[in-house]
Formats: structure tokens, C-alpha cells, sequence
């Protein structure tokens, strides 16, 4: 009975971790139709941020759930002025310069702070179960996936600017005509998207080795999830989370984590074989 | 009559160039003789993609997962069978079958460029963590111990075909691997003279006009990932041989990376582009490991954005029109000019 609670709660961990990680490249996704190659690195960034602040004396909580998003969502907006602006309507070449982007950054971070493991302690402590023991920071984390997944759901669907971002998503051209700037609506998105990467940074970070090429162990599972939801933020997202993530933790329970990792990504490819637009491409078809 | 000429020029080019790999370890020294050799094998790897890429349309954001695999079934094989010859053979079968697989799924399965460039990239990811996790003895194939993250060193390395026992030079496996790597460019410049190179042509142009014309744009598009990954297998056992050593790196994002790179910044749609392109950045890195200042990955990044937004399409199609506009214009501007004299 224990071993099924522990089980249970690490395909939960799993599901919401995918979420988390995931959750900004599939903005991006969906809305400009582009993989933006440097998601590991917004990651990455929105680690170090936490872990500088924490250093500096700020609260943890203040540090990752607020000056991480606020910090890489910026820097999101500077990208996207200063270099995808100029690539639209050539999606390879923005898959190119964003991979260019994420060289630039751990360059960047190597020889600022080095090649070396920095990290943030646990802010929460643990419970048992029967005989195991675990931390409440994985429940935490499930929690923060549910509530981002509802922000994001929320905006899309009673602001304004989802309005905007919805009618973008379906018909660009459209929605230009009414007198929507598709080009301000793309920075607005890589900023979001940006954003929502630093606060999965943020949150990672106490459960990370923080390395400046970090982004590396992130990124294939995030490409799978995204690849594989299809260009429906939140269904495509949720639907694939759920299936991937709940593969991953039985797949790494039976075998080790790594077999986990290929045996997730061998039903994805399988999934793709049948569904090329995704799952959401399939069945949450002009949904969120 | 261009496409005449283009051959002959490149014939001629690789008689030189094959004379230049001949008399080259009478000109400089074992250890520059050594560079040559890991850049002459890294050039077919990028002549691997800037086929695939350039002339099939196939955006392979994970080639190294070819490379990789070649270089690890050529020194197990090696390791097992003492005899280089098989290995070399294995070190393109395995990347083709591998090919053919994933080729199978992601092509057939008619994904769009984005998602191929992800999934592709994706698997070198996979591969990495898997070959990673390997250490210990329990993963052994044969009497070959895969070793996990420290790999394998003492790979035998390239011997005469038929004797084992006469192990190949540096000198040797230089020339080797330098008429290796214009026999590949010959034999890929003939592919592409071809019906089928016409074809796969066609195909990256217009999927849809040439599916209408009757060929079928997935088995075209298969069979051309599946060459390039007996390429990119080929360049992974010439690589292992180098330096009788490979670990799980080989499968890395940074390596993955630059292949992409050689093949933009000598440019896409060429073969001599992409070895050009290599040569380059190749020695580039060289030069950036020698001091500490600067890191090699923020200087291959800034040049990667630097060739997308100011010369997207590469060296040697850039000189190529510039030559080209050149030489037309000096023919039909005669008279003008006579005019302006």
C-alpha cells in the first residue's frame, strides 16, 4: 500500500515537472508555430536568478516566484527585439538563431559564474509514508503546475489580451485585418513564454544541480511534451503531460530512470507515427 | 553544359586535392598530420548533412546520433573481432538501420520541419543519456565493455584489410582518411548528377508537384536520410580511429550543434560548402581552446546568429551568385562599358 501512495505521488511529481518544464516553449509553440531551441537555457536562467537572489539576502518564495519570471520574461522581450523579430515567416532560420541564442547563453554563463554546481536548499521539509520518506516540495510542485495551468487557462480565456492571443492563434492574417499587431501580440507571447520558463527555472531550482548547461537535461523531455501535445497550449500541453509523464514514472519504477526516458520517448515517436499534429491535433482541435 | 562543367571542375579539384593528401605528411609534421586527420573526418560527417539538408530538404537537427552510433558499433566491433575491416562495415549498418527506423516513423509518419529538426535533435539527447548510463559490467556486448561516461578507450584501430596485424600509420590513416573524404564527395556529387538526386531535388523544391509527377516523396526522402546516416556511421568509425577512443560525448548537444554550423556558414545546397564550412570552424575552435578568455560555445553561437541574420545562405553559395553576377554581367555589359571607355 505504501509503495502504490509512493508510486502514485512520483507519476504526480512526474506529470507536473513535465508540465512545468514544458509550459513555456508550448506558448511559444502555439502561438508563433517555432520551437524555441533556447527553452533549457530560459530554464537555466530563471535558476540562476533564484539562486543569486537567495545569495543576496531575498526571501526564496519572493525570488522564485516572482523576481525569476520577472527577470527571464525581460529577457525574453530583449530576444525577441533584438533578434526573432527579424526571422518571421522563416521558421527555420528562428529554430536556427534560438539554438545560436542558447550557445551564446552558456557561453555566456560559463564565464561569468564558471562551470560549477551552485543550488538553493530545500525551503520545505518532509513527510513519511509508513516506512518512506519524501519531500513536500514535490507535492508543492504539483500544485504550482495545477495553478499555472489555471493562469494560463484564465488569461486565455476572460482577459483581453487572450482574446487577442486566441483569435492570433487561429487566424494571424485575420486577426491583423481587425486591427490586431501580430508582431506585438509575438513579443507579448516570447515574453509570456519567457516568463513561464524562469518561474519552472525558479521552482526547479531547489531540486537542481545548477550548472550553466543544465538546460541540456531539460530540453528533450520538454521537445517530446510539446511535439507531441501539438499546438494546443493548454490540451495539447495537459494531454501529453499526463500521458508522458504517467509512461516516464511506470517505465523508470520497472526499469531505471534512463530506460524510462527512452521507453517515453519510443511511445512518442510511435504517438507521432499516428498523430503527426499531435494529440491535440487529433482531438482538442481549435481549443486552448 | 554548366552541369558539365561543374563536374569537371570538381574532378579536377579532388585530383589535386588528392595529390595535396598524398605529399602532405612529407610537408608538416605528425602532429599537425594528426589535426588534418580528425578534420578530414568531421568533413564527411558535415558532407553528411549538407546532403541531406542542401539537396533532400531534410532538416537533421540530430546528425551526430548517426555519427555516434557508427563510431560505437566500430569499436565494439573492432574490440570483438580484432580485425578493423568488419567494423567499418557495421559502423554503416548500424547508423542505416537506425536510420531506417527512425527515418521510417518521422518521415512516413509526414511531420512538418520543425518537428523533424526536434525529434531528430531529440534522439542524440536520448542517446547521450542512454550510452551514459552504461557503465559497469554488466553492459558489455561480446567482450567490449560499453563503459558509461568514460567510455572506451584502446579501440584497435584501422588495419590492412585481410591482416590484422598490420596496423595502419598516422601517415597511413591520414591518406586514408583524406581520400576518404574526396571518394564520399565524388560519390555524392555522382548521386546528385543522377535520376535520383534529380528527384530528391525535386522533392525539397515542391513535395507536392513531384508526389503529382508520380514519385513518392517518403521513400525518396528515406532512402536519402538513410544515406546520410551511412555517412555520417562512416565519418563516426574514421573518427573512433583517430583517436582510438570514444566516450558518450560524441552524442552531446554541443557537437550536434556545430554540425549544423559548418553546414550554414559554408552554406546549404552545396557539398564543397559544408567541408569548407568545417575546415573553418574547425579551426576556429582550435584556436579559441588555446587561450581562456573567451568560451568556444559563445563564440560558435554569436557566429551561428551572425550567419542566419547577415548571410543566411552560407560561403559558398553567397561567392558562387557573386561570381556568377560578376561574369554575367562582364558579358552582356560589354557594349556599356566599351561605351563608358
Amino acid at each position: 500500500m505504501d509503495i502504490a501512495i509512493i508510486v502514485g505521488l512520483d507519476i504526480i511529481s512526474g506529470i507536473a515537472s513535465l508540465l512545468l518544464i514544458s509550459a513555456g516553449l508550448a506558448v511559444i509553440f502555439g502561438m508563433m508555430k517555432i520551437i524555441n531551441l533556447a527553452h533549457g537555457e530560459f530554464l537555466m536562467l530563471g535558476a540562476y536568478t533564484t539562486v543569486l537572489s537567495v545569495s543576496a539576502g531575498v526571501n526564496i518564495w519572493l525570488a522564485m516566484l516572482v523576481i525569476s519570471p520577472v527577470v527571464v520574461g525581460l529577457f525574453g522581450v530583449i530576444v525577441e527585439r533584438c533578434l526573432i523579430q527579424f526571422l518571421y515567416g522563416r521558421l527555420v532560420d528562428t529554430m536556427l538563431a534560438t539554438w545560436g541564442l542558447s550557445l551564446v547563453i552558456v557561453g555566456a554563463t560559463t564565464m561569468i559564474f564558471g562551470n560549477t554546481i551552485v543550488g538553493v536548499a530545500s525551503p520545505l521539509g518532509g513527510f513519511s509514508v509508513g516506512q518512506y520518506q519524501t519531500s513536500l516540495y514535490t507535492p508543492f510542485l504539483a500544485v504550482m503546475a495545477i495553478l499555472l495551468m489555471v493562469l494560463i487557462w484564465a488569461v486565455m480565456r476572460f482577459t483581453r489580451a487572450g482574446l487577442i492571443a486566441r483569435a492570433v492563434m487561429q487566424n494571424p492574417e485575420m486577426a491583423a485585418t481587425l486591427g490586431v499587431n501580430p508582431a506585438k501580440v509575438y513579443m507579448a507571447t516570447f515574453g509570456a513564454g519567457a516568463a513561464i520558463s524562469g518561474l519552472a527555472g525558479g521552482l526547479l531550482a531547489p531540486v537542481a544541480g545548477i550548472v550553466p548547461t543544465m538546460g541540456a537535461a531539460y530540453i528533450a523531455k520538454a521537445f517530446i511534451t510539446v511535439v507531441g501535445g501539438g499546438t494546443s497550449i493548454l490540451w495539447g500541453l495537459i494531454s501529453a503531460s499526463g500521458l508522458f509523464g504517467f509512461i516516464n514514472q511506470i517505465a523508470a519504477f520497472l526499469t531505471t530512470p534512463v530506460f524510462g526516458e527512452v521507453i517515453l520517448f519510443i511511445s512518442a515517436v510511435i504517438l507521432i507515427r499516428l498523430l503527426p499534429l499531435g494529440i491535440s491535433g487529433k482531438f482538442f482541435k481549435g481549443r486552448l | 553544359m554548366p552541369k558539365i562543367h561543374g563536374m569537371t571542375i570538381a574532378l579536377i579539384g579532388s585530383a589535386i586535392a588528392a595529390v595535396g593528401v598524398m605529399i602532405a605528411p612529407l610537408f608538416v609534421d605528425l602532429f599537425q598530420i594528426m589535426q588534418l586527420t580528425v578534420f578530414a573526418a568531421m568533413a564527411i560527417l558535415a558532407l553528411s548533412l549538407g546532403f541531406i539538408w542542401g539537396y533532400g530538404g531534410i532538416l537533421c537537427f540530430g546528425q551526430t546520433s548517426f555519427f555516434g552510433l557508427g563510431a560505437y558499433a566500430y569499436a565494439v566491433a573492432a574490440i570483438n573481432f580484432g580485425d578493423s575491416t568488419p567494423a567499418i562495415v557495421l559502423a554503416i549498418i548500424v547508423p542505416v538501420i537506425f536510420a531506417a527506423l527512425l527515418g521510417y516513423f518521422i518521415i512516413y509518419g509526414g511531420v512538418s520541419d520543425v518537428y523533424l529538426g526536434v525529434i531528430t535533435l531529440t534522439v542524440s539527447l536520448i542517446l547521450l543519456n542512454l550510452v551514459n548510463s552504461t557503465a559497469g559490467d554488466v553492459y558489455k556486448i561480446g567482450t567490449a565493455r560499453l563503459g558509461g561516461f568514460n567510455g572506451i578507450p584502446g579501440v584497435p584501430t584501422i588495419n590492412m584489410p585481410g591482416d590484422s596485424s598490420y596496423i595502419l600509420s598516422p601517415e597511413q590513416a591520414w591518406i586514408l582518411t583524406g581520400l576518404a573524404l574526396i571518394a564520399v564527395y565524388l560519390g555524392l556529387r555522382v548521386l546528385i548528377a543522377s535520376t535520383f538526386g534529380r528527384v530528391i531535388i525535386a522533392i525539397r523544391e515542391n513535395e507536392t508537384r513531384a508526389a503529382l509527377l508520380g514519385y513518392d516523396p517518403r521513400i525518396y526522402k528515406l532512402l536519402t536520410f538513410m544515406i546520410g546516416g551511412a555517412v555520417a556511421g562512416f565519418a563516426g568509425a574514421l573518427y573512433v580511429n583517430w583517436g582510438a577512443f570514444v566516450s558518450p560525448t560524441i552524442f552531446a548537444l554541443g557537437l550536434s550543434a556545430q554540425i549544423i554550423i559548418w553546414v550554414i556558414i559554408g552554406g546549404r545546397g552545396t557539398l564543397v560548402g559544408p567541408i569548407i564550412g568545417c575546415l573553418l570552424v574547425q579551426w576556429m575552435v582550435t584556436e579559441i581552446g588555446s587561450q581562456q578568455t573567451l568560451d568556444a560555445s559563445f563564440i560558435l553561437g554569436a557566429v551561428l546568429i551572425g550567419f542566419v541574420l547577415l548571410v543566411p545562405k552560407g560561403i559558398a553559395p553567397t561567392v558562387r551568385d557573386f561570381v556568377a553576377a560578376r561574369l554575367s554581367r562582364s558579358n552582356s555589359d560589354t557594349v556599356i562599358e566599351d561605351v563608358k571607355q
